[in-house]
């Protein structure tokens, strides 16, 4: 069984981002930037599930710019076996990397493509869905427990109120929450071994999809401050604040 | 042009998250109209008929919609969407699960977690955790929204509008509800509360979230959250968390014990009106964006905030 595991690059989770002066977007020259952290937890299942002889192959595939073969590595590192980098100056919106990643799915044919429910830049938690929407495929988001046998896999959904088991049949595309697992620290042998392993150079030309933006962005800026307010000294004082001075209980 | 909002319910109850994305609808555009998926939710169809504002309100129910499979769900809004230039749907899990879908299926983007409408094709969201807040014009004909309910003030009640039944998008074919477990509880939604208590890491165990979190949150008729690490090590359901990639909450009053104010968590709280933190760590991050702070081991000032609060007659 083939698994195709598409990675983001994208700002260190523990950075703080900061809006450009002129409001034109957020600056990340010289900003520490990292595999996302939810792209990292696929990369992990998919690995594991190799090693248990459940898979045979992980393909990683990264959209970004050439930095992102760093981000591919990285993946590499953890387990995966070779990667596909297609390189684009821009960051497509979610339903153009929906659009790329069915274009790559056409030509690989995984059985399964395992992946980030999220990018902690955007934050737009789509493109899983909008990939398993244009293949026709079975989605299972959100997922902290997946197991596979005979064709199928049994997802556990971290879902509102609680948690949901649904049955895909695969092909399918599965989304990682949090739960999902812990990912590991690649070895010094394995990142030396990463180097040596195959990464596709490709374009966005190289699909023939269309990717062009259909959001104009106007502006990015800076959400209202909040200030820090007073530290107490006794609980009988915060009660007195929130009742007299806040009226919130 | 008309909108369609598709309420957020559990098959019996209507969630206050609709009327919330039903007066960000109307900013859109006057005719909104509310479409509930379930099976057997015809209660639910009639609470949102009382809703103010609305033109009228489709059920579609099917085995699938009760269970809220995305893909019947996307097919039941794609196949309604030829009568309505925009779909806004709560930007909650089960919202999230299927409107990237509709927005695929109808070619056009998806724009997640609007906080603000600032005409009918321009929306600001929140994005890096929302460290920056996006202001997007779409250039597509038909808009798919989800919505942060805590941004917009709830419709009134008061309406008298009409339930049509709709008709429900067909079963999935590969996808098969197993079973659920939702997590019972006679306190609060959690992103509908006015007071949350939420904790963190600090709390070491189950046994002590349960202790401490939740008597308190009685106390003062709060829901409770959690940070990700009171989740992830087993302290609280994954339904608690509170952050970036878990709930977003905005009550009156949000209380966070033991928790140090990571970003993510932050992201998910900052829109709160009023917050306390009670953390032995004066340098936390989560004082500088309290309002009040306790620099103290919670397991002195929480029994201390019960009694205090017991003083005033709560
Ligand atoms: C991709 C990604 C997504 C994430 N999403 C979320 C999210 O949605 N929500 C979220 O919350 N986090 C999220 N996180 C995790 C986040 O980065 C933090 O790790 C997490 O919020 C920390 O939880 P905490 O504050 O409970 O624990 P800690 O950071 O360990 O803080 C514990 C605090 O308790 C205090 N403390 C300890 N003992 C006591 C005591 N006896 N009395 C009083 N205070 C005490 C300490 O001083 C400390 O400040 C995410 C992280 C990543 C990478």
């Amino acid at each position: 069984m083939k698994l195709l595991v598409p990675v983001k690059r994208v700002i260190d989770s523990n950075v703080k981002a900061r809006v450009k002066p002129d409001q034109t977007g957020v600056d990340l020259a010289n900003v520490k930037m990292a595999m996302n952290p939810f792209c990292e937890i696929a990369v992990e299942e998919a690995v594991r599930l190799k090693e248990k002889g459940v898979a045979t192959e992980v393909v990683l595939v990264s959209i970004g710019p050439q930095q992102a073969q760093e981000t591919i590595r990285t993946g590499l590192a953890m387990g995966g076996d070779r990667g596909i980098l297609i390189v684009s100056d821009t960051d497509p919106e979610p339903l153009a990397v929906a659009k790329l990643l069915k274009a790559v799915v056409d030509e690989e044919k995984p059985d399964l493509v395992l992946m980030g429910k999220q990018a902690i830049d955007g934050d737009n938690n789509a493109v899983g869905q909008m990939l398993s929407a244009l293949l026709d495929w079975p989605q299972a988001t959100f997922a902290s427990k997946v197991e596979i046998s005979g064709g199928k896999a049994a997802v556990i959904r971290e879902v509102d109120g609680g948690l949901q088991t649904v049955e895909v049949q695969l092909p399918a595309v599965i989304t990682a929450d949090l739960r999902l697992n812990e990912p590991r620290y690649a070895s010094l042998p394995n990142i030396m071994k990463a180097k040596k392993k195959e990464i596709a150079m490709k374009t966005v030309a190289d699909y023939g999809v269309d990717v062009a933006p259909r959001l104009k962005v106007l502006k990015v800026a800076e959400p209202a401050k909040r200030s820090a307010g007073v530290k107490l000294e006794t609980a009988a004082d915060l009660v007195g604040k929130l009742k007299n001075e806040a009226g919130v209980i | 042009m008309a909108v369609l909002v598709v309420a957020d319910n559990d098959n019996a109850h209507l969630r206050d998250s609709t009327n919330k994305t039903v007066t960000a609808a109307l900013a859109v555009s006057s005719d909104v109209d509310v479409l509930v998926m379930g099976q057997g939710a015809k209660a639910v169809a009639d609470a949102a008929a009382k809703i103010e504002g609305v033109r009228k309100v489709l059920l579609a129910e099917s085995a699938d919609l009760g269970h809220a499979v995305a893909e019947a769900q996307a097919a039941t809004v794609v196949g309604l969407m030829g009568g309505y230039d925009a779909v806004l749907v709560p930007a909650t899990a089960g919202g999230k699960n299927f409107a990237p879908r509709v927005a695929a299926k109808l070619d056009v983007a998806i724009i997640s977690d609007v906080l603000a409408i600032v005409s009918a094709d321009t929306f600001t969201r929140p994005i890096y955790a929302g460290n920056a807040l996006e202001t997007v014009q779409s250039s597509d004909a038909k808009k798919v929204l989800t919505v942060r309910a805590t941004a917009f003030k709830a419709a009134g009640e008061g309406g008298s509008a009409s339930v049509e039944s709709a008709s429900a998008g067909a079963d999935a074919a590969k996808t098969k509800f197993v079973s659920e477990e939702m997590v019972k509880s006679d306190r609060p939604e959690l992103t509908a509360a006015k007071i949350v208590v939420s904790g963190g890491r600090a709390m070491g165990s189950a046994e002590e979230f349960h202790k401490v979190i939740e008597p308190l949150a009685d106390k003062l008729g709060a829901a409770v959250g959690a940070s990700r690490a009171a989740v992830d090590a087993g302290y609280a359901p994954n339904d608690y968390q509170v952050g970036q990639t878990g709930k977003v909450v905005a009550p009156e009053l949000y209380i966070a014990i033991g928790i140090s104010g990571a970003i993510q968590h932050l992201a998910g709280m900052k829109d709160s009106k009023v917050i306390v933190a009670i953390n032995k760590d004066a340098d936390a991050p989560i004082f500088q964006v309290a309002d009040y702070g306790l620099v103290a081991d919670y397991k002195n000032a929480v029994p201390e905030l019960m009694d205090a609060l017991t003083a005033i007659g709560k």
